[in-house]
């Protein structure tokens, strides 16, 4: 948002001589500058208060950190959860660790943890911050005002899990342009990026991708916001005209960031493999993953926008559509609760007591018997179930044997089979053989063969198998009073179980 | 829906004197006296004593269903409770087999609820004051989203505390936007606390927050609204349905009593008192939230819909 010139507030001053300020409307610009400087405050701070801390802490950059740690808070916003906080921790301690090597491992996660406490500001009831500034009003009188901000905001997230998230001033300051419109902004910085890679200069390159990727995030955030709301009540948001511009000015958005970062991913690959110097090859490397996160990000924001079409009908369904009312009561959001909101506290309080002295019902008051007191007090603490309800003993039933052929005439299968492999032999042979063991056995031996004409040579591959069965049809049948087909030759392949195992080595 | 309240509510001094001896209810034996007994008066205070326990339901309670039928039937039975209510300081809300006995707080009666004892910062700080009574009557706002829903008595409304706790801010941060495009400086003033917008308390106090023993932060605002819903649990006026969203309830037939007939003219009052005329046009303003969890789309949700 850029202000426009006041003009009709030149006049006046013109006529009016020296003035001690401007005016609210030129002190606008310096309020809001004023703000952006108290966002930054809370940074600052950190490195001032690390001395009060009790151990030996000066040797950390708690401001890096805390920039840090706002980064990784914004990356993970996506459009339903945020990070959580032990993540957080995580992906910091490198860094923190890097700081101060020779310091223990959990100093580090201390440091850590401390930082983004106070980034929430989890002293505070607010959780949030607060700087005074002050402003002259229109009738030149100067007034003193609190700036409430947060930085990192905690909000719920399924199953009563909370989630972080950086909020809007947190987005501004870290990538430190401060009132500006995301679209252009966004223009501004995928221009930068191309020049950047054009004269090589990949270093940079990387800082303007990653400005790119926050004010995607950022973009994304305000499609979803603009989405709850519509699941909340249609008619809060304008889908006549707002919604449907804002829609379709982002889908034009999407498509054009596409093509574009698609050409910037071609050109940046080409300049990681062309590139001689390995610290180069490395930043353009990284520059791929960003480019690329910065592509499912698109993605992402282009299958929302598809989706917010047929949400607002369903909404439009169920809330608009409903049977007309049969008479009127009191409309408590309409006529009590917004109404109410825009009043200053200490007049809305009045309404909100009487809403509450009324509307709570009522209680019964307590009164104590000593006798049951000293009972209850007395009475000792039920054991708490630590390990749950008993596991039932499972009811196991033996499943029937049910094999075709026993253990016994498989191994005398396999002893049959057992062959040389410079001796392989017909199946007739093989069949003739089984058939003085035992009668049963040749109908085993035959489906071992038939298997055999198709080895499982990979299974062999993979586990570095010695010898493997095989047989193969040469044409003769086979003569033979229960069995029909072709007369096969078995054999026994040897395998090169070394030169495999080295083989498999090799493979990925 | 019961008219007794209105039809013998100066009349009961004269209670059973100036009855015709039970002549609508031949099976129960004619007093000896048309005059009220010990034993009318101990049922009369046992009727009362029943609505005091308002998450007793008449349905599961032979002799609070039999009570509640006699003074239906018993004109003189029905002033002689009012009469043993409004000297306790209750205030006769309906009397009727969904609602039983509902009798309510007067507002300096030993029973009614007092800020200071609800919440012990809301003594203090007047912001912490703001908030509890804003949850309130935000979990009556959302329990009712449309005039017709507190009109009819069939309606059951049904809150989670995410959803109302997102609700109120959506309201807070469209009022921010106005205020940002009407370029008004909406920060207060430093030393006039009071003077800060209603919007601006609710919007500036975090959502929820880490604890370390994985409770909800209570000043935040879903420990603010969960204090209200589990109070107004307590009270009879929710029942607690699930655990999504921060804790689902539905209404009960009390609490649309409650607010209908007490809390909102009674806040409605003072807003007047204010100078503050809420006009609408007696359509919808608000309507209720989806379930959170819900984030599944619709069908063909894939599909362009604009081409």
């Amino acid at each position: 948002m850029t202000s426009p010139a006041y003009t009709d507030n030149a006049a006046p001053q013109l006529s009016a001589g020296p003035r001690p300020a401007p005016g609210p409307a030129a002190d606008e610009g310096l309020s809001r500058r004023l703000r952006a400087l108290a966002c930054t405050a809370p940074l600052h701070d950190l490195d001032v208060r690390k001395a009060n801390l009790a151990g030996e802490y000066s040797g950390y950059a708690m401001a890096e950190v805390a920039l840090a740690a706002i980064d990784h808070v914004t990356l993970n916003m996506d459009f339903d959860t945020g990070a959580d906080h032990d993540q957080i921790v995580t992906r910091l301690l490198p860094r923190v660790a890097a700081q101060a090597p020779s310091r223990p491992a959990a100093e580090h996660e201390r440091v850590a943890r401390w930082v983004l406490e106070n980034l929430i500001n989890v002293g505070s009831v607010d959780r949030g911050f607060r700087a005074v500034y002050g402003t002259f009003g229109p009738d030149g009188a100067y007034v003193r005002r609190d700036y409430d901000f947060k930085l990192i905001e905690e909000v719920p997230g399924h199953g009563g899990s909370v989630y972080l998230r950086a909020t809007d001033e947190a987005v501004n300051v870290l990538v430190g342009a401060l009132d500006t419109d995301v679209t252009s902004a966004q223009i501004a910085a995928e221009v930068k990026l191309e020049v950047l890679i054009s004269r090589g200069r990949l270093a940079d390159a990387q800082l303007a991708a990653e400005q790119a990727r926050y004010r995607t995030v950022q973009y994304a955030e305000t499609l979803r916001k603009t989405l709850d709301a519509t699941r909340r009540n249609v008619r809060a948001v304008d889908w006549l005209n707002a919604v449907p511009d804002m829609i379709a000015e982002a889908l034009d958005h999407v498509a054009d960031r596409y093509r574009h970062e698609n050409a910037i991913l071609t050109n940046i690959r080409k300049a990681r493999d062309e590139a001689e110097d390995p610290e180069h090859k490395r930043r353009a490397a990284e520059l791929v993953d960003i480019v690329k996160d910065c592509i499912r990000r698109h993605t992402q924001l282009q299958s929302r926008l598809l989706e917010a079409g047929p949400l607002f009908r369903a909404e439009q369904d169920r809330q608009a559509f409903a049977a007309p009312a049969a008479r009127t009561g009191l409309d408590l959001y309409g006529q009590l609760l917004g109404p109410l909101l825009p009043l200053p506290v200490e007049e809305a309080s009045r309404a909100t007591d009487a809403f509450f002295a009324h509307g709570t019902g009522l209680r019964t008051p307590v009164s104590v018997r000593v006798g049951d007191l000293v009972d209850l007090l007395l009475s000792p603490p039920p054991a708490r179930e630590h390990l749950g309800a008993e596991m039932p003993e499972p009811d196991l039933i033996a499943t029937p044997d049910d094999s075709r052929f026993s253990e016994e005439q498989l191994a005398a299968a396999m002893e049959l089979l057992d062959l040389e492999h410079d001796a392989p032999r017909r199946l007739s042979g093989l069949l003739a053989d089984a058939r003085r063991r035992d009668p049963d056995l040749p109908y085993l031996v035959a489906l071992l063969a038939v298997h055999a004409a198709s080895p499982p040579v990979g299974t062999a591959y993979r586990q570095g198998e010695r010898r493997l069965l095989f047989s193969v049809d040469d044409g003769t049948p086979l003569d033979d009073a229960e069995f029909g087909g072709a007369d096969l030759i078995v054999g026994t392949a040897l395998l090169d179980a070394v030169g495999m195992a080295a083989d498999r080595s090799e493979a990925p | 829906m019961s008219d007794h309240r209105a039809e013998h509510a100066d009349a009961w001094g004269e209670a059973a004197a100036d009855r015709p001896a039970s002549a609508h209810e031949p099976d129960r034996p004619a007093p000896a006296a048309a005059a009220v007994t010990p034993a009318d008066a101990a049922d009369a205070a046992r009727l009362v004593a029943f609505g005091l326990q308002p998450k007793l339901l008449p349905a599961r309670d032979a002799e609070y269903a039999e009570l509640l039928r006699r003074y239906r039937e018993d004109p003189a039975f029905a002033r002689l409770a009012d009469a043993v209510a409004t000297g306790l300081g209750l205030i006769v809300l309906e009397v009727s087999p969904r609602a039983g006995m509902a009798v309510t707080a007067g507002e300096d009666s030993v029973f009614a609820v007092r800020m200071g004892d609800y919440a012990r910062r809301a003594s203090s700080d007047s912001a912490d004051r703001f908030l509890h009574g804003l949850a309130h009557l935000a979990v009556a706002a959302m329990a009712f989203p449309r005039p017709e829903d507190l009109a009819d008595d069939a309606y059951i409304g049904r809150i989670t505390v995410n959803g109302v706790d997102a609700f109120v801010r959506q309201a807070c941060n469209r009022l921010e936007e106005r205020a940002e495009e009407q370029g008004d400086n909406t920060d207060p003033a430093s030393d006039a606390p009071g003077l800060e917008a209603g919007w601006r308390v609710y919007a500036r106090r975090s959502a929820t927050g880490a604890t370390k023993d994985a409770r909800r932060l209570a000043g935040s605002t879903t420990g603010i609204i969960g204090k209200a819903v589990a109070f107004l649990t307590d009270s009879g006026f929710l029942q607690r349905t699930g655990d999504d969203a921060g804790g689902t309830y539905r209404t009960t037939a009390r609490y649309q009593l409650q607010v209908r007939d007490m809390a909102g003219s009674a806040a409605m009052a003072e807003l007047l008192d204010l100078g503050v005329v809420p006009v609408t046009d007696g359509s919808a303003t608000l309507l209720p939230p989806p379930d959170p969890d819900d984030l599944e789309l619709v069908a063909d949700a894939g599909l362009p819909f604009h081409g």
